[in-house]
């Protein structure tokens, strides 16, 4: 597996409504795992996985936050949340997992187009 | 030009295997490769042996494998989506103790690295989901 390509993750489901989350960043991780420079796009209800104090969903449902916490480990460190996202969910940056970067909405088609590969869950 | 196909909807609840299909059948008329479908999420459902429409329906299944026998094209489903959701090879039924198996050849079970490599061998690769 070529370590040249980038890839880009996008995820546009929130935490619990499916598997859809947890399976799109299962995803992410395998790619980084295989040595491929990944960064995360979260948009629309994507954007509730990156909540600090989300809770860990009904009885026997798997918690997403701590598969959050541990894209560090796997150098997934390019978080990114387009400001229009927050403002539709009134969200402050302040309420996401630290290391969210803000991006500006007009950058996503050049973001999008500077990835080699990128995938949409 | 080199396709890819990557299925997230489940047969019957979904409208996405059967774009997925349309859409195979036609860039590969048009004179394009499908190399590969592999089948994540939801979508894992299309391999399953013991799909059973009623006559008069489509047996996507076997839409599948037509694809396969007719075009070479590979049918990789993701092992632990699949397992997750009750579906397996009878390798995998055996190792987990489980009385029955639904999945057989020509579909493969197999892991994420083989959507990773699809997607780098291919020029591109749709999502239907």
């Amino acid at each position: 597996m070529s370590s040249a390509s980038n890839r880009l993750v996008i995820i546009r489901h929130a935490p619990f409504s499916s598997n859809a989350l947890r399976e799109g960043l299962d995803v992410a991780l395998v790619a980084a795992a295989f040595g491929e420079a990944v960064s995360l796009l979260f948009l629309g209800q994507g954007v509730l996985a990156l909540m600090k104090e989300q809770g860990v969903g009904a009885p026997g449902q798997k918690a997403t936050l701590p598969t959050i916490d541990m894209l560090a480990m796997y150098d997934i460190d390019q978080l990114l949340v387009p400001q229009q996202a927050l403002e539709t969910l009134n969200v402050n940056v302040e309420q996401l997992v630290d290391g969210v970067t803000v991006i500006a909405d007009h950058t996503l088609p050049e973001l999008i187009s500077r990835h080699s590969h990128v995938l949409n869950f | 030009m080199d396709y890819g196909l990557l299925v997230m909807g489940a047969p019957y609840t979904s409208a996405a295997p059967h774009s997925a299909l349309r859409f195979a059948n036609t860039l590969i008329s048009k004179g394009h490769r499908l190399t590969g479908v592999f089948f994540y999420q939801d979508g894992v459902h299309n391999a399953s042996l013991l799909m059973t429409p009623p006559q008069d329906e489509l047996n996507l299944r076997d839409a599948w494998i037509a694809l396969h026998q007719e075009h070479g094209v590979a049918l990789d489903v993701c092992i632990a989506a699949a397992l997750r959701r009750g579906l397996m090879s009878e390798a995998e039924a055996k190792r987990h103790g489980q009385a029955h198996f639904n999945v057989a050849e020509p579909f493969e079970l197999t892991g994420l690295g083989q959507l990773l490599t699809l997607q780098q061998r291919c020029d591109r690769l749709v999502t239907f989901a």
